[in-house]
């Protein structure tokens, strides 16, 4: 089982995501005694009886003044069993760009509902984003569960409709997994409730530390992006030439045949170098230094292959985009591309389709992207670039947009991965039942 | 967590922190470590030769110093920086002081001071890249803080217009004038630094093991004699076994009590307390609610 299990929150305003996340580092002892005597003295300040568990995390002045979270915060906290690294992110005004932020590294999404809406437009919405970004695992916490007088019915009702929504995006249905939970009161969240005697599935925690984390990709083909050439030019290394970088999927062995791209070029890894000392191979996350065999004209930017397994390499390709800007997208923009170690000049040729909040369908040939929006484009390079899909490689088949001007991030890419398009949802967000998983979900969640 | 456990979140760490440092050398011009000699900027240095190994580390150090210091510390910065062949840039708040750009605090203490100096070091030295040992775990403020962190001619931080870390693909582009914060220990907790120096066998300054040092009482924190001033009238001196869980101005770095000699006593110290580094040791951060964020707006890291 792995050690570090990273998630990100997602969940409309109000629907206690900052009590949710503060509960679960207050219950698993992750706050020191400093940090809650300040949160005592912060609530005490605001007239209330009892510690308001969301000053824990809502660290900036403007969020505690407004009560809200404003921007994408990063928690760590530990248990006996595992490790975490939290992805907090506000259900506010920016939702999209944040929740992008958040799912584009989580391998689990913790959806909040209030149990007295159920699951509403924007759970829909947010759980597509992550199937969107690859995100494997999904749990829905169906909060305030107190406020509905810890109703079973209420709750299976809110956990059939979101099952239903989270297939049709592509979702096993053991990958997703819904809890009724008071973040308040603290029911379900580390402790287990008495108050729900009709639930017998894991606390959030219990869930979090048990449930499978898929493994880095060791078995997909090999792709290292060059980040740096490591020339020492010393007397006690002077011909020293390593291609450093991180393994960004598959594993490398010494004597591998390689493919430099997008040159074409061939070599064979010849060494496998760390300030630790040679490895005989090496797999994904890994940050290593590569020899080659041939003395080749690489440089930063060029993606080192598996020879026999390569991503194509082409100047033009179609992608999804969620765009962050409150610049808007219009056909022709010219723009940057950053793909792995590669930025490079860009044109959005076309805007071919708007992925449509309302009905969680696309909508053709929009005119323009504008801020928190998901579409699909056509993308011309000024050079070739080696790309994978998205849903086979979510590293190399990632990039970002980048304004040429200010330097400023425009948009979360994903290669080719097709936006979802899920009938017949909102049949079941209106009357909750009658929901199909829909065959035409495109989306898969993850490698 | 068992050990083996504990080897796998460090080298994951371990690997991200290199490819960071590598990151930013492929894509700046002019990038510069920030290093006071303390445990998490010497974490830093260590991270930053395995990265570029068997090269030299691509860049040098810049110590801002507050003229607060404890001698051991600084007799260590030294011996490091030499160690490894790098060059030392130091701007000193004594210097502002003395000329009058700056004025001393009532209160003493000269770590809100550092900003000026540093930004000017910045400007003048033309760095468009500055590393700093920030974490994110250090305290709420820095939890929403980016790896790579913009920062305008004016060295501020705008929390509100940060740019969307995405993947692990880092965002360097920035104007003339511009420079970006870069924190490849963002993501390490207090506990994960001490693990992983007792894996590496990484030196550090002596005051950060428990040690005999004269200390008084300041506002339920023990502070040593040093430039800073005091004892003040009715602060007595005694003498304790203390050590240090941060290294930062004098006039603000409180001593824990402890008999923590060694690293493994100062990881079971470490991951019993129920205070964190800094509300246990730092004064600053006790000023106001928000004390952490509105210096970092101004510049300060």
């Amino acid at each position: 089982m792995s050690d570090l299990l990273r998630l990100a929150t997602a969940g409309s305003v109000d629907d206690g995501k900052s009590t949710l996340v503060g509960r679960l580092l207050y219950d698993t002892k992750s706050v020191l005694a400093d940090t809650l005597d300040a949160v005592h003295r912060a609530s005490a300040d605001r007239g209330l009886t009892t510690p308001d568990l969301s000053l824990l995390v809502d660290g900036l002045r403007s969020e505690r003044e407004q009560g809200i979270t404003i921007d994408v915060a990063y928690r760590y906290f530990a248990t006996p069993k595992r490790s975490f690294v939290l992805a907090d992110t506000p259900g506010h005004v920016q939702y999209t760009r944040n929740t992008v932020t958040g799912a584009s590294t989580a391998q689990l999404g913790v959806l909040l509902v209030d149990a007295r809406k159920g699951v509403i437009e924007q759970t829909r919405r947010h759980a597509a984003v992550l199937a969107l970004l690859g995100v494997p695992r999904l749990v829905l916490a169906v909060n305030k569960i107190d406020l509905v007088d810890f109703d079973e019915v209420t709750f299976s009702r809110i956990a059939k409709e979101f099952t239903a929504h989270a297939t049709a995006l592509g979702y096993a249905e053991d990958a997703v997994v819904e809890i009724p939970v008071s973040a308040l009161a603290g029911d379900n969240v580390v402790e287990r409730s008495t108050r729900t005697p009709w639930y017998d599935g894991p606390t959030l925690l219990e869930h979090l530390e048990s449930v499978p984390v898929e493994p880095d990709a060791h078995d997909a083909p090999f792709r290292f992006p060059v980040q740096y050439v490591i020339r020492p030019r010393t007397a006690e290394h002077p011909d020293y030439r390593g291609y450093a970088g991180q393994v960004a999927a598959g594993t490398v062995r010494v004597g591998d045949e390689i493919a430099v791209l997008p040159a074409g070029l061939r070599s064979t890894v010849t060494g496998i170098d760390t300030a630790d000392g040679p490895l005989p191979e090496a797999s994904s996350g890994q940050s290593v230094t590569l020899l080659l065999a041939h003395d080749l004209d690489i440089s930063r930017g060029d993606l080192i292959s598996a020879a026999g397994d390569q991503p194509t390499v082409t100047d033009e390709f179609e992608a999804t985009v969620c765009w962050l800007s409150e610049k808007a997208l219009t056909p022709g923009a010219r723009v940057l591309v950053k793909h792995g170690t590669r930025t490079v000049q860009a044109i959005v040729t076309e805007l071919r389709t708007r992925f449509d909040e309302q009905k969680l369908a696309s909508t053709d040939a929009p005119g323009s992207l504008s801020l928190n929006e998901i579409g699909q484009v056509a993308v011309r390079t000024a050079e070739p670039i080696p790309v994978d899909d998205y849903a086979k490689d979510r590293r190399t088949g990632a990039f970002l947009v980048i304004d040429a001007a200010d330097g400023s991030t425009l948009a979360a890419g994903l290669v080719g991965a097709p936006l979802p398009e899920v009938d017949g949802v909102e049949s079941c967000t209106e009357g909750g039942d009658a929901a199909q998983p829909d065959s035409h979900a495109l989306v898969s969640p993850g490698p | 967590m068992t050990t083996a456990t504990a080897l796998d979140t460090l080298d994951r760490l371990e690997s991200e922190a290199i490819h960071i440092f590598r990151e930013v050398a492929g894509e700046f011009d002019r990038p510069v470590i920030l290093f006071s000699g303390g445990k998490d900027s010497t974490l830093l240095l260590h991270l930053a030769v395995k990265a570029f190994w068997p090269a030299p580390v691509p860049f040098p150090l810049l110590h801002v110093d507050t003229g607060h210091n404890f001698e051991e510390v600084i007799e260590f910065r030294d011996k490091v920086v030499a160690q490894h062949g790098l060059r030392l840039e130091v701007a000193k708040v004594q210097d502002y002081i003395d000329d009058g750009r700056l004025a001393e605090r009532p209160d003493g203490t000269r770590n809100p001071l550092q900003t000026v100096p540093l930004l000017d070091a910045i400007t003048n030295h033309r760095f468009d890249a500055v590393f700093g040992g920030g974490r994110r775990d250090e305290e709420r403020a820095r939890a929403k803080e980016r790896i790579f962190s913009l920062r305008n001619a004016f060295g501020q931080w705008e929390p509100r217009r940060q740019r969307p870390e995405l993947w692990n693909l880092y965002n360097g582009r920035h104007r003339p004038g511009e420079h970006v914060r870069v924190f490849p220990l963002s993501n390490w907790t207090e506990l994960d630094v001490w693990h992983y120096i007792a894996r590496e066998g990484i030196e550090l300054p002596s005051i950060y093991y428990a040690h005999r040092r004269e200390v008084y009482l300041r506002d339920g924190m023990w502070l040593a004699e040093g430039p800073w001033g005091g004892p003040r009238e009715g602060e007595r001196k005694i003498e304790k076994t203390v050590r240090y869980r941060t290294v930062g101005d004098g006039s603000c770095t409180g001593a824990v009590e402890s008999d923590a000699t060694d690293i493994s006593a100062v990881i079971a110290e470490v991951a019993a307390s129920r205070l964190t580094e800094r509300g246990a040791t730092r004064a600053d951060d006790r000023l106001s609610e928000a004390a952490m964020e509105d210096r970092k707006r101004e510049g300060y890291f």
